[in-house]
């Protein structure tokens, strides 16, 4: 392999990535805050992606101009299910919240699924945009717009949500409920209204990764399951509870799994995100990407 | 808990030849129905309903009795089905490929078992879940397009048999769930489902527990795959990998009860029944319904129908008590 196309392949690698970060964040914000792991997350990825491309099919709406509908949109989608199906569930404690959040979200994902299937029928879509051949040429490896314009995007929403979190009083009351939703709500911090605002951020994260899925990819009712694995990977990897370390892991497995599909044979390419997960699992449950605090 | 131990007392002459013998009764209705009436359609419903017992008793065993919730049963179903059929087409005697499918599947399950199960429950979903998923996967792009039987194996293809097969099979998962649950170790598979550290604390030792009923979960749902793959006459062979076999046997088994001997028959015969109705008339849409059903009996009822027929019972039992106190 030439020193070119072994660029060119972890260039690729870092664009995926890029996406792979932005729809496991949504998972690991859902999973940090409120305990409960969302099977169908990448559901939530599926119906972005089918908002942005009706968007652009029908309104003619450049992609990446076509988020500033897709965001709320989701974001109301989240807040519906939150309000249906999830409050009942983040009264749970422990254990028990864990298991009836897997169950259900394996419900809703057929749920979601087949609906779309009934709405948008089966058939694979994809967004081309006008721009889509062109891109920048460094030194022999080519870099598309589409893929270097969601790569950026997916950095400023990851900065974004740090900036959130960490410095306004919102975001602070979402750490705090994560950290101990006993003593966020003694210290007058309304945690149901905290729960519901992070599921329906976290539906909005998926949404711009669906996005960016049907700009990169293509699109249909059945892509979801795909993306909530990668993205219950890459929190592995991240380590469970780790939300922003979500992005530098969807890096990792983006570029690992680029290099290694490089080698092996593309088919064989989703078995290594699943022995990368189990390896981590027997080596380091903590995940790579755990911080002190 | 009191109240139900003197309820039973009274009643314990009365159940002990009841139920005995209305199994025994539902599995002689089994075996005669489908040859009185001789029909095609007959002859598959009860298929159909046997495959899904043995498909949810599996799940059952593991999930129910274990509390380990796997969201790749698909996976052993799957493999049970691909090795069974390779094997048979390349001419081994039908009974060893089958064997060879359910042991395959226990191999399978025992790779991820072993490092998911020391985390807590919910790496072992997930592991499952990326398992049944990677295979489907690899499957679909690796495995011909379609499978179809060879001319003379269709030529003597008999649906009977395959039906008997099945039922065969569902007595089995269901008998070998019930000695698992009278055998000693269930103590222990119990006591790691009710609270996993209180059980390591008291000796029992949890990860071979859980191994043990994953062993038996994965090996009977690699049976189940393999009755699949003996009576379709051609499939495409990712099929078996789908992820609605997995929420097929989740579904079943919250119908009828979960962690109970009995759910997962009902369940199966309840999701077969209604599902043949609901998809002549609503096509893909049943998958909407069925979602939504299960959703709701998690969140609401998440006893079934088997904790629905108890607290039946034990309303009918406090008015039987009204009555003779009145009477006095």
């Amino acid at each position: 392999m030439s020193i070119e196309s072994f660029l060119q392949t972890l260039v690729f690698g870092l664009f995926v990535g890029g996406i792979y970060g932005i729809a496991a964040m949504g998972l690991a914000l859902v999973f940090g805050v409120m305990k409960m792991l969302n099977i169908a997350h990448g559901e939530l990825v599926m119906l972005g992606g089918y908002a942005s491309f009706w968007a652009f099919s029908v309104l003619g709406m450049d992609p990446f101009v076509s988020l500033a509908i897709v965001i709320p949109a989701l974001f109301i989608v989240g807040l519906v299910l939150d309000r249906t199906v999830y409050r009942h569930i983040v009264r749970l404690l422990g254990e028990e919240k864990i298991k009836n959040s897997l169950l259900v979200s394996f419900g809703l994902t057929l749920v979601l699924q087949n609906l779309a299937q009934w709405l948008f029928t089966a058939d694979e879509r994809a967004i081309q945009v006008a721009y889509a051949g062109e891109g920048l040429n460094l030194m022999g490896v080519t870099m598309p717009y589409t893929r270097l314009g969601s790569l950026l995007i997916a950095l400023l929403v990851t900065l974004g949500l740090n900036y959130f979190l960490h410095h306004t009083y919102p975001g602070k009351a979402i750490l705090a409920t994560a950290e101990d939703f006993e003593a966020a709500e003694l210290a007058g911090i309304n945690i149901h209204r905290v729960y519901m605002m992070t599921f329906a951020l976290g539906a909005a994260l998926a949404s711009i990764a669906g996005t960016f899925v049907t700009v990169t990819y293509g699109l249909s009712p059945s892509i979801g399951v795909i993306w909530t694995l990668k993205a219950l990977i890459v929190i592995v990897l991240a380590g469970t509870g780790s939300i922003l370390g979500a992005f530098p892991a969807g890096i990792l497995l983006g570029v690992v799994e680029a290099i290694s599909g490089a080698f092996i044979g593309a088919t064989y390419r989703e078995v290594i995100g699943l022995v990368i997960f189990l390896l981590v699992l027997i080596l380091r449950p903590q995940g790579l990407f755990v911080g002190r605090n | 808990m009191q109240e139900m131990a003197l309820t039973q007392i009274t009643k314990i002459s009365f159940h002990r030849w009841l139920v005995p013998a209305g199994i025994i009764i539902l599995i002689l209705l089994a075996i005669f129905i489908p040859r009185q009436v001789d029909k095609q359609n007959i002859w598959n419903l009860f298929f159909l309903i046997c495959l899904h017992i043995s498909l949810g008793q599996s799940w059952n065993i593991l999930a129910g009795f274990a509390g380990q919730t796997s969201l790749g049963h698909a996976a052993f179903f799957g493999i049970g089905a691909l090795v069974t059929r390779t094997l048979w087409f390349q001419g081994t005697p039908f009974a060893l490929a089958f064997i060879s499918g359910g042991v395959a599947a226990v191999i399978f399950a025992m790779l991820i078992g072993a490092p998911t199960f020391r985390l807590r429950g919910a790496y072992f979903a997930i592991g499952t879940l990326g398992v049944a998923e990677v295979l489907r996967i690899t499957a679909s792009q690796n495995l011909p397009l379609i499978s179809t039987m060879s001319g003379p194996t269709i030529a003597t293809y008999n649906l009977q048999a395959r039906y008997y097969l099945a039922l065969g099979l569902a007595l089995a998962t269901t008998g070998a769930a019930y000695t698992l649950l009278r055998s000693p170790r269930s103590l222990g598979i119990l006591a790691v489902r009710e609270d996993e550290e209180a059980a390591q604390a008291t000796g029992v030792h949890v990860l071979r527990h859980k191994l043990l009923a994953l062993s038996l979960s994965s090996f009977f749902a690699g049976l189940a795959g393999g009755v699949f793959a003996f009576q379709q006459i051609s499939y495409y062979p990712s099929a078996p990998f789908s992820p609605l076999w997995t929420f097929d046997a989740l579904l079943i088994t919250f119908i009828g009860g979960l962690g109970t001997l009995a759910g997962p028959v009902i369940g199966a015969i309840f999701f077969v029944v209604v599902r043949e109705q609901l998809a002549v008339n609503l096509v893909e849409f049943h998958q909407v319904i069925f979602g939504i059903l299960f959703i709701l009996i998690v969140l609401v009822f998440p006893g079934g129908l088997v904790e629905a027929w108890e607290r039946l019972k034990k309303i009918s039992i406090r008015k039987e008590k009204r009555n003779v106190n009145i009477s006095k």
